[in-house]
């Protein structure tokens, strides 16, 4: 029941979204700084789930060691990246460190 | 943006009371173009995303397969593939539940993680407002990445001409191309967990940071994007242990809140 009204509430939420300017059909612009301050959303969003995901593995505490396998792998990843210009070959490279470290610590 | 020789500024209300001067390529109404032209409009838009739809399959893949294990049953999965149809968001939605949040808490962070489709709609807008409510609502659903990267590539290349008749077969063939394929992975992923159950020890769920990663990387071109995303982790570091992960929702709002601050600033001195 809680599942079907959090996927309920999610369509809701993603359609409203994608649908509200298009539904008005160019009778409501959309203000130049607010175009600038959505260019932010997807980074920030993005890093604010990858730096816990990565640096608290386990969920409690900060692991920043070198027995930290996700930290050491998002390292890879973000030098891959950085490099390749590439998302499927950091992606890619990124589990293959990340497997790599895993099975090495 | 759009400079086509339609008079009328308030589309919607003159193309109900005046059917007659719309009816023609203007309105781009599917009856008055040949079956042909449509399939090959639609085949065009389909063979069009055919790259991201690659990119997109190990992510289906794993999204369906990290499911059951973060809390998500099966027939949630393939539902949430079915309705929502938003990768990041839905690969959040699953962290979130893993860790036992609340749903209102995942609706929240899922408007806050689309909020950028906003930009897509802002940017199609012109292009699509020709066309009949049912056809901006069909645009608007399948509004992902993906499809909004290949049709506003398509609109940049393309002519009045086209965009007036064509626009909306060649997206129902990007967007068909896209959902089909999103909902074949989830199910293949969701198959693939219950036929490995300990695969949640192979370490997929990196998977979600790796792509982000990838993800973020493209924007690290500006200072003021920099900053942004350096106050996101450091923020989210210090919020971890905010009660119903709000965490996420605070570190967001401040980088964006740095972000644009520091864009707006360096922007004035010069």
């Amino acid at each position: 029941m809680a599942e079907a009204l959090m996927i309920a509430g999610m369509t809701a939420v993603t359609f409203s979204i994608r649908y509200v300017l298009l539904a008005s059909a160019g009778h409501f612009t959309f203000p130049a700084w607010a175009k600038t301050a959505l260019d932010f959303v997807p980074p920030a969003v993005l890093t604010a789930i990858i730096v816990p995901a990565v640096l608290m593995p386990n969920g409690d505490d900060i692991e920043f060691s070198l027995q930290n396998a996700s930290l050491l792998a998002a390292c890879v990843a973000v030098i891959v990246g950085l490099i390749r210009k590439d998302l499927l070959t950091t992606i890619v490279i990124g589990m293959i460190a990340f497997g790599l470290f895993k099975w090495l610590l | 943006m759009s400079n086509v020789p339609n008079p009328d500024n308030c589309a919607t209300i003159s193309m109900i009371t005046q059917p007659i001067d719309t009816n023609n390529m203007a309105t781009g109404e599917d009856q008055k173009l040949p079956r042909k032209e449509i399939l090959r409009e639609i085949f065009a838009g389909s063979r069009a995303t055919i790259p991201m739809v690659v990119g997109a399959i190990p992510f289906g893949i794993i999204f369906g397969t990290l499911a059951e294990q973060s809390g998500l049953s099966p027939l949630g999965a393939i539902a949430m593939s079915i309705f929502v149809f938003a990768g990041s968001s839905q690969f959040i939605a699953l962290g979130l539940l893993a860790v036992g949040t609340g749903p209102l808490i995942i609706i929240a962070t899922t408007f806050i993680v689309n909020l950028r489709h906003l930009l897509y709609s802002a940017a199609l807008v012109d292009d699509v407002k020709h066309l009949s409510g049912p056809w901006r609502a069909l645009i608007a659903f399948g509004l992902t990445d993906e499809s909004f990267a290949t049709i506003a590539d398509k609109i940049r290349k393309s002519d009045d001409i086209w965009r007036q008749k064509y626009v909306q077969w060649f997206y129902l063939g990007s967007f068909s191309t896209m959902y089909g394929n999103w909902i074949l992975c989830t199910v293949i992923g969701i198959t693939l967990g219950e036929l490995f159950p300990d695969i949640g020890n192979w370490g997929l769920d990196f998977a979600m940071s790796a792509t982000f990663i990838g993800m973020v990387r493209p924007y690290l071109t500006t200072r003021p994007m920099l900053a942004c995303v350096l106050v996101a982790g450091a923020m989210s570091l210090g919020t971890a242990n905010m009660p119903h992960k709000l965490g996420l929702m605070v570190s967001a709002l401040s980088a964006l809140a740095v972000g644009l601050s520091y864009h707006l600033i360096s922007r004035r001195k010069k």
